[in-house]
């Protein structure tokens, strides 16, 4: 069983005492990083950092199990999620910096270092020396027992304690994951106040209203340029800026790239030797 | 090594996580430190476990995993919704109750 592997490899004093001191600062750097950082999927990513160092940890500390739920769940679903909001709500959204409320800077910082002194001293006053251990714990019954492998281990003494003592709050956060996933439904979901419009309303709205009821052409495809920034040539030879979507021409023309006629002109022309000579002249 | 390391470490954590809620304004950022602050705890509780010897605080870690993703799901969508009708994830920006 590799977790077990794992986890005794780590447990004996040496390594384990390595991987804290090694892991342990880096965790707490990426924890202000995540406070401190403008970008939001900076601060997602060093999140998920601490979250995999957190992982280890736990397979440090005779929590196997905890350890790959703790991969799964939070670096892999909970991260996700909240990689996907940020997405959705707009990556670019940055914080203000300027205060809302004077001097709430300074007094959040004191009143952390406090909160952080006062805690300091809860762990020392509660006067901890060594620790049990959970090695003779996790491999209790470690027999064989009627032909299953492995009976004893992590994850089978937590899912005695799981559906033995604690089955009433198990059951208890099945009611609570079914009313959480009704509650997201019921708040993400949008009400459509005007009846949706048929194939054939759009299709007459189109024609009453709009000024080009075709579909509008397509990006230029050549040989050297295939990207939807380039405009497609008309008959003529010339440019049609109607195939570029308007979003696409403004970030070009904000990174300062223009499209640009004269070698779109020369590509026609090597494309199409006749008609763009003909329609020129 | 002394469990009690972990113990500073995830105090320190739980801080970090504190001064995020107390100085960010953007509503994501104060989710995701409310989340470092319940993996804080987390690491506290299986360190308990194994101070004690029992694997009950390593029950109760997995339970705070449960209701923090249930949690992480309603707070997102509650997000998404804020952001939908007023077009910005400060939390600034939802003061209708103040008035």
């Amino acid at each position: 069983m590799p977790t077990a592997i794992l986890a005794s490899g780590l447990n004996a004093s040496g390594p384990e005492t390595a991987v804290f001191w090694i892991l342990a600062p880096i965790a707490v750097i990426f924890a202000l990083g995540m406070v401190f950082s403008r970008h939001t999927v900076h601060a997602a990513l060093m999140l998920g950092g601490v979250m995999l160092i957190l992982a280890v940890f736990y397979a440090a500390q005779d929590a196997p199990f905890l350890a790959f739920v703790q991969v799964i769940v939070y670096t892999g679903a909970v991260m996700m999620l909240f990689l996907f909001v940020l997405m959705l709500v707009g990556v670019d959204t940055k914080d203000s910096l300027v205060e809302t409320l004077r001097g709430q800077r300074f007094a959040g910082v004191i009143a952390a270092v406090g909160f952080l002194l006062l805690l300091f001293t809860g762990i020392v006053n509660a006067g901890i020396h060594g620790s049990k251990g959970l090695h003779a714990v996790n491999y209790a019954d470690n027999q064989p027992a009627r032909g299953v492998q492995n009976a004893g281990g992590n994850v089978y003494q937590i899912a005695k304690l799981l559906f033995d003592r604690y089955v009433f709050a198990f059951e208890a956060t099945s009611a609570l994951l079914i009313t959480a996933a009704l509650g997201a439904m019921v708040l993400a979901h949008r009400q459509r106040h005007t009846p949706r419009l048929t194939q054939r309303e759009l299709m007459q709205q189109r024609f009453k209203f709009g000024t080009h009821p075709t579909p509008l052409p397509g990006p230029g495809v050549y040989a050297r340029h295939n990207a939807v920034d380039t405009p497609a040539l008309l008959p003529d030879g010339s440019p049609s800026p109607l195939s570029v979507p308007a979003s696409i021409e403004l970030a070009s023309q904000k990174q300062g790239r223009e499209p640009r006629p004269a070698e779109l002109g020369s590509a026609a022309a090597a494309h199409h030797p006749s008609s763009g000579k003909g329609q020129a002249e | 090594m002394s469990p009690t390391f972990y113990l500073y470490l995830s105090a320190i954590l739980f801080t970090i996580g504190t001064l995020g809620v107390l100085l960010r304004r953007n509503a994501i950022v104060v989710f995701m430190c409310i989340e470092l602050m319940l993996n804080a705890t987390n690491l506290a509780l299986v360190t308990f476990s194994r101070i004690n010897g029992t694997l009950d605080g390593q029950v109760m870690a997995f339970f705070v995993m449960v209701v923090a993703a249930a949690e992480v799901v309603v707070g997102l969508a509650i997000i998404v919704s804020v952001f939908r009708t007023r077009r910005s994830a400060s939390v600034d920006d939802a003061n209708l109750l103040k008035y």
